[in-house]
C-alpha cells in the first residue's frame, strides 16, 4: 500500500473530483477534506502563479481572471516535469493554439512563445557578444566561407500576425491601438549584457539568422536569403546582428574555429 | 585571532571568502532587494536562496548573486530534492545543486523532509510522509546519498503538515531524531513549523520542543502563516510565507533560543513580499533575541564561538 501511496496522493492533487488518497487522515478521528484541500490550492495556486510569471503579456491580454482560469486547465494537461519552474510553459503557447476560447486572438499563442523564449534567454549561459573588430579581422576574400557560433541566448520567433508588436506593448502597458494584429512579424531575442532585449526583424533577417545560426556560411545564408527576399538589406541586417548580439563568435574555416571574446 | 581558523577549505581556488553563517538573523534572497541590501547600512547576518532559482546556466540572476555572495555569508536552500519520494531522488537534479554548490560555496546547504516530485510530474508543493520504519530508511538513504555528492552534511528542516497517515508509527520528533542520527545530517528547526503543524495536529509545540534533538540544529527558520479553518470548523494554520512572524511564533523562538543558544535564524517572506525595510524590521527583532538570549542558553553560546 505505502509504495502506491504517492501516486494517489499526487493524482488526487491535480484532480479535484478525485476521493481522498489511501490513507490520508485528520488527526485524532477528524476529517481530512478540508485539510488535503489545503495541498490541492497550494499546487495549483503556486503553479498558476508561476505561469503568470513567465507569461505576463498573455496574462494581461486575456485579463487576470481568464488567465488564471485558462492556466488551471494547462497546468492539469501539462503539470511540470521538472522542479525547475522557470522552464515550465513549454507547451503553453501549443496550448494555446488548440484552446477554443482563445482562437480570436490568433497571435497569443506567438505572444507566449516570445515570452518563453525570453525567459530561456535570461537564463541562458554566458557569453560575450561577436565584437565588430573579430568580424573585421577577416580578410574580405575570406568573408563569404565565415561560420558563426550562436549565442547561448539568441532566440528567433516568427509570427504570422503582429506578435513583437502586441508583446511589447502589453510588457511596456501600452495600448494596443497602433498595432495592426494581421501583419506578420519576426521576433529577435538576444542578451548582449546583462539585459533581456527583444526586437522586431526587417524583411528577411530572421531566414539570414536562422541560416546563420543552422551553421551555414555567410555567403550560403544570404544568398539563401536573397533568393526568398530580394529586398532583404545585407548590410543593415549585419550591423543588427552585431548590435543585438546574435553570435559569440565566428571563423574563418570550419576546421579551424577562432572563437573570439 | 590567536589561533588558525578550525577549517580552510579551498584555499587558493575558492571564488569567494570563506563565511561561515553567524548566530545573527539573516533573510531569504528576493531579487528585488538586492541593491537595497548590498547599499544599507545594516548588514544582515546571511542571506539564503532557493537552489532551484540558480539552477539556469547564466545570466543576471547568477550575476546578483555573486554579488551578494562576495559579501555575505550564503546558505543555499533546496525545495526540489523530493527527499521523501518513493521514487528515489532525481540524480539529474541532485546534479544541478551540486553545481550551485560548486559556484557560490555557500556556508549551509539545507532541504526539506518532503517530497514534491512523482512520475506524474513535479507538484511545486511540500508534501508530507508518513513516519514509519520503510519511510525513514528511504529518507536516509537519500540524505547519504545526496551528502555523498555534495561531500558535505546537510541540514534536514521539520515540515508543516495538514493531514496525517494512518501509515505513521512514529512522532516526527523520534523520526527525525533517527534520520539525523543514521545519516549524519545536522537540523534546521523552522520554528514556524512547529507552531503551524503543533495547531493543527494538536500537539503541544513545548512537547515537541522538548522532544528535539536541539543539539542538532545549526539553522533556524522562522515565518508568517495564515489562518483557515478544517472540516470541523477548528483551527488550521497554513505555512503562507506572506506576512510577519506571529507573536505566538516569536515566544516559541525566545524558548528556543534560551535552550539551544544563539543559531543562525533565517526570516522567510516568499509570498506578498513586501519592500526590504520590512523585512529588515523582523530580521532585527531576531537580532535583539539572539543577543538578549543566546548568551544565557543552556546549552551555552556554542555557535557564537565560531
Amino acid at each position: 500500500m505505502i509504495e502506491m501511496s504517492q501516486r494517489s496522493f499526487g493524482a488526487a492533487l491535480l484532480d479535484p473530483d478525485l476521493p481522498l488518497p489511501d490513507g490520508v487522515i485528520g488527526p485524532r478521528g477528524k476529517g481530512a477534506q478540508k485539510r488535503f484541500a489545503v495541498y490541492r490550492n497550494n499546487v495549483t495556486v503556486s503553479l498558476v502563479n508561476a505561469l503568470g510569471d513567465i507569461f505576463p503579456a498573455v496574462q494581461r491580454l486575456v485579463g487576470e481572471g481568464f488567465f488564471r482560469d485558462m492556466a488551471r486547465v494547462y497546468l492539469s494537461e501539462e503539470p511540470p516535469r521538472s522542479a525547475l519552474l522557470f522552464e515550465y510553459g513549454g507547451g503553453f503557447a501549443a496550448f494555446l493554439d488548440r484552446f477554443e476560447p482563445v482562437s480570436k486572438l490568433p497571435y497569443l499563442s506567438d505572444v507566449a512563445r516570445l515570452e518563453r523564449a525570453w525567459l530561456d534567454a535570461f537564463h541562458a549561459a554566458d557569453a560575450d557578444p561577436l565584437r565588430p573588430e573579430s568580424l573585421g579581422a577577416i580578410p574580405p576574400e575570406s568573408l563569404g566561407e565565415v561560420t558563426f557560433t550562436p549565442h547561448p541566448a539568441a532566440r528567433i520567433v516568427r509570427s504570422k500576425y503582429a506578435a513583437v508588436s502586441i508583446f511589447s506593448a502589453s510588457r511596456e502597458e501600452r495600448p494596443l491601438d497602433h498595432v495592426r494584429p494581421l501583419d506578420p512579424e519576426d521576433g529577435l531575442i538576444t542578451r548582449p549584457r546583462h539585459e533581456v532585449q527583444v526586437r522586431q526583424l526587417p524583411s528577411g533577417a530572421a531566414d539570414f539568422f536562422e541560416a546563420l545560426m543552422a551553421g551555414m556560411t555567410f555567403e550560403e545564408a544570404a544568398n539563401v536569403t536573397l533568393e526568398r527576399h530580394p529586398e532583404f538589406d545585407l548590410p543593415s541586417a549585419i550591423s543588427a546582428m552585431l548590435e543585438a548580439g546574435v553570435f559569440s563568435a565566428c571563423s574563418s574555416s570550419q576546421a579551424n574555429p577562432e572563437h573570439t571574446a | 585571532m590567536t589561533r588558525p581558523a578550525p577549517h580552510s577549505p579551498n584555499i587558493g581556488t575558492s571564488r569567494f571568502p570563506d563565511a561561515p553563517l553567524p548566530p545573527r538573523a539573516g533573510a531569504g534572497l528576493k531579487p528585488d532587494h538586492i541593491a537595497a541590501i548590498l547599499t544599507d547600512d545594516y548588514r544582515i547576518g546571511f542571506l539564503e536562496v532557493h537552489a532551484e532559482n540558480y539552477m539556469g546556466d547564466g545570466g543576471p540572476a547568477h550575476r546578483a548573486l555573486a554579488a551578494i555572495r562576495a559579501e555575505f555569508p550564503l546558505s543555499v536552500h533546496g525545495v526540489g530534492l523530493s527527499i521523501g519520494s518513493e521514487g528515489g531522488i532525481s540524480a539529474t537534479h541532485l546534479e544541478r545543486l551540486a553545481r550551485v554548490v560548486e559556484r557560490y560555496e555557500p556556508a549551509m546547504v539545507s532541504e526539506h523532509l518532503a517530497w514534491s516530485s512523482h512520475d506524474a510530474g513535479y507538484f511545486n508543493d511540500l508534501l508530507p510522509v508518513p513516519y514509519n520504519s520503510a519511510s525513514l530508511e528511504r529518507v536516509v538513504s537519500h540524505i547519504v546519498q545526496i551528502q555523498d555528492r555534495l561531500k558535505r552534511p546537510i541540514l534536514l528542516e521539520n515540515p508543516s503538515t495538514y493531514v496525517a497517515f494512518e501509515q505513521t508509527t512514529m512522532s516526527e520528533t523520534d523520526f527525525i531524531r533517527d534520520i539525523a542520527r543514521k545519516s549524519g545530517c545536522g537540523l534546521l528547526l523552522d520554528v514556524n513549523n512547529v507552531f503551524v503543524s503543533a495547531t493543527n495536529h494538536g500537539w503541544k509545540p513545548l512537547h515537541y520542543l522538548r522532544d528535539f534533538p536541539l543539539e542538532l540544529v545549526e539553522e533556524i527558520h522562522l515565518a508568517g502563516h495564515a489562518e483557515d479553518v478544517d472540516d470541523e470548523g477548528d483551527l488550521l494554520l497554513i505555512d503562507a510565507h506572506d506576512r510577519p512572524v506571529a507573536d505566538s511564533v516569536w515566544k516559541l523562538y525566545e524558548t528556543v533560543i534560551s535552550q539551544a543558544g544563539a543559531v543562525p535564524t533565517l526570516i522567510e517572506w516568499d509570498n506578498d513580499v513586501p519592500e526590504w525595510p520590512v523585512l529588515r524590521r523582523e530580521a532585527q527583532l531576531a537580532d535583539a533575541i539572539l543577543d538578549r538570549l543566546g548568551p544565557g542558553s543552556l546549552l551555552g553560546s556554542r555557535h557564537a564561538a565560531e
